[in-house]
């Protein structure tokens, strides 16, 4: 599986996903990471760019709804819609929120990296 | 004889086995021995060392906390500069001795309230700041010669010292005697933090900017916190910690002296921010090792004539990398142990991690709580009556010994990869150390890093319902209807006028800051100010290495 994960929005809090990048890599997967700072557009195109089977996005400034919100946007719009992820500062409350906006799953702060591998060797391929 | 009874009686080394005893590293890498002797402090240099005396192993003061307790200074800084003034005031009545202001993203990337990339964070995690006025609003009612304020800023850290001079100017501060603290360490942002904005190059020029206008205009401000803090939040060890830190000081200290300042007129300024967090001895030990070698390294290898010149001050607390978000009470425990330890390193100024800032920004409650560790540490554990209560010790004098050793070894392997600033601008240094956080997380989540609560004496528990931050998005519209108001009201022919004089400095390559004082002054914004930048030096590409 490819996966794309990404920094949306201007938090700058990387080492997250960098540690999830590598558990992902060690677990055979094909990661590719785009670095801080990029809009939901610029990580759709790149996701399409590479072939992504899956998108991860990794915040933790709190803005995780809003830019849920603008996945779905533009997610909505596409024939072939890439299945995404969120991992963060995600309040249990705002899960299901985020599951709404069309996330498979949003993974909170102090997820177990071998949870979101088991997660994805589960999920059926595309 | 039970284990534990062998052990007891291991002073006779003949009843012990190596086997006995387990091999004890730290997470620096050293080995601890079970005991400690003189013979283990023969050659340190601690009986020729007095507090206030070069190297300053034992604290930069000779009274140190006799005279004066540390500064206690929480981050904070919410949404609106109107609420941050009130939270500021709160704090105050409360007993803090300093400000540490907190500012949302877009202010620290240089983007105003009204820019769509900043799509759902104005004023999140932070104090907005478009323009001088909110400065304005936010200092208000505040005496700036009796409370030092130290505004947490970096890519856009020009333009917020800038307002921060601008501000005490108009209100009638002497800038010879203004004192004060910016971060303004860009260097660590593009190992940790990530709000860079312009090319390492730039960056660092912008930095170097500030020191030489400090030095010759504002000499009592701190212009650089640098920060090892970051940098082992992502990943670093705690050798690594000193020893970028003490590369990236030195690469500032170079290119300000090439401008033809004197060592002894801003070296004195430079302070440093570190982390705490892991071993209680080994932290102490890197602060002690940490503080003679940086004193070593100002007098040595800069000729400084000024003992102030080699003092590492520093703001020691944390350690967010220690907390965790299972058991969040435990949190308590952990940042009362970290601000202990800050206080035996000979610290000058505290902050302290809140409980649930594994998950959230704190919520008042919990940022009280860090106020009131320290208060009591200070107050009722005489952790102030007598300096350096473990000087002397054979362990901490053994440890500080060689953490001095190897911070040094580390620094000389920086200069191997070709120097800190190529390694960063490279992505080495990220590389290398964010390749460590995932050791250190498989380590935890392996049970091979023990953390109580997380990979021991777990409970299964429903997880509670936390209290988050709460974001009000009213604010933000409240903020760029307040934006739109000042560039209406401003002159704006002469804000014009200083953005165009900004252009023309940064493409002569002259020093930027009295510009961009200019440029506040007639209100141009933080956006503003940061695109004319943009335009001339374009902006940071970071290095992916996966």
């Amino acid at each position: 599986m490819k996966i794309l994960l990404s920094k949306p929005g201007l938090d700058g809090h990387d080492v997250g996903v960098k540690v999830l990048a590598y558990a992902l890599k060690d677990a055979g997967f094909d990661v590719f990471y785009t670095g801080l700072r990029k809009s939901i557009e610029e990580i759709i195109q790149q996701a399409e760019d590479v072939n992504a089977d899956m998108i991860g996005l990794s915040i933790l400034s709190g803005t995780h709804l809003i830019l849920c919100q603008r996945m779905q946007e533009i997610m909505d719009e596409k024939s072939a819609p890439i299945p995404w992820l969120v991992g963060g500062n995600i309040p249990h409350g705002d899960t299901e929120a985020i599951e709404g906006y069309g996330a498979l799953a949003a993974f909170p702060t102090g997820t177990k990296v071998a949870e979101v591998i088991t997660f994805l060797k589960e999920y059926p391929a595309a | 004889m039970s284990d534990q009874d062998k052990k007891k009686g291991g002073d006779e080394s003949s009843n012990t086995t190596a086997e006995d005893v387990k091999k004890v590293l730290l997470e620096s890498g050293i080995e601890v021995k079970p005991l400690y002797s003189r013979e283990d402090v023969n050659d340190s240099e601690v009986d020729q060392s007095l507090p206030g005396v070069y190297p300053f192993t034992r604290g930069i003061h000779p009274l140190m906390y006799r005279k004066r307790p540390f500064t206690i200074r929480q981050y904070a800084g919410f949404a609106s500069p109107e609420e941050t003034n009130r939270r500021f005031k709160f704090l105050i009545e409360n007993g803090q001795t300093g400000l540490n202001v907190a500012f949302d993203l877009p202010t620290q990337c240089g983007l105003d309230s009204d820019d769509p990339k900043t799509l759902g964070e104005v004023g999140r995690v932070g104090m907005t700041i478009d323009t001088l006025d909110d400065f304005e609003i936010a200092f208000d009612g505040i005496d700036l010669d009796k409370i030092t304020v130290s505004l947490t800023i970096n890519g856009a850290a020009i333009v917020l010292m800038a307002m921060y001079f601008a501000l005490a100017e108009k209100k009638g501060y002497d800038l010879h005697t203004l004192r004060g603290t910016a971060q303004n360490d860009i260097l660590k942002e593009f190992i940790g933090r990530g709000t860079w904005i312009f090319p390492v190059d730039s960056s660092v020029k912008l930095v170097v900017d500030t020191v030489e206008y400090c030095a010759k205009n504002i000499p009592k401000y701190s212009p650089v916190s640098v920060c090892g803090y970051h940098i082992r939040e992502s990943g670093a060890n705690p050798i690594q910690e000193m020893a970028y830190a003490f590369c990236i000081a030195k690469a500032y200290t170079d290119e300000t002296l090439k401008r033809g300042v004197d060592i002894d007129e801003f070296a004195s300024r430079l302070s440093f921010n570190f982390d705490i967090y892991g071993n209680l001895f080994e932290q102490i030990a890197k602060f002690r090792g940490g503080r003679r070698l940086w004193a070593k390294i100002i007098r040595e290898e800069y000729n400084a004539k000024n003992d102030r010149s080699s003092w590492m001050r520093m703001i020691a607390g944390g350690g967010g990398g220690g907390l965790t978000k299972d058991q969040p009470e435990n949190n308590i425990i952990r940042s009362s142990y970290y601000a202990l330890i800050s206080a035996l390193s000979g610290t000058q100024t505290m902050a302290l991690c809140s409980y649930d800032e594994a998950y959230t920004i704190p919520t008042e409650k919990a940022a009280e709580l860090s106020l009131r560790t320290m208060q009591i540490l200070i107050h009722e554990m005489g952790i102030c009556d007598t300096v350096d209560p473990l000087g002397g010790s054979y362990y901490v004098e053994a440890l500080t010994d060689r953490f001095e050793t190897e911070i040094k070894e580390e620094m000389k392997m920086v200069e191997e990869m070709g120097g800190i600033v190529d390694s960063i601008s490279s992505g080495k240094i990220q590389e290398k150390i964010s390749h460590q956080a995932y050791e250190r997380e498989k380590g935890i989540q392996d049970g091979e890093i023990p953390k109580v609560g997380v990979n021991m004496f777990q409970k299964d528990e429903e997880p509670k319902p936390v209290e988050f931050h709460q974001y009000n998005a009213d604010a933000a519209d409240f903020q760029i209807k307040k934006l739109r108001k000042i560039k209406e009201r401003r002159n704006d022919e002469r804000a014009q006028t200083c953005l165009e004089k900004l252009r023309e400095d940064s493409l002569q390559n002259v020093n930027l800051m009295p510009s961009v004082i200019e440029a506040v002054k007639a209100y141009a914004t933080v956006g503003e100010i940061i695109q004319v930048m943009k335009d001339v030096y374009g902006e940071y590409e970071e290095p992916i290495f996966f």
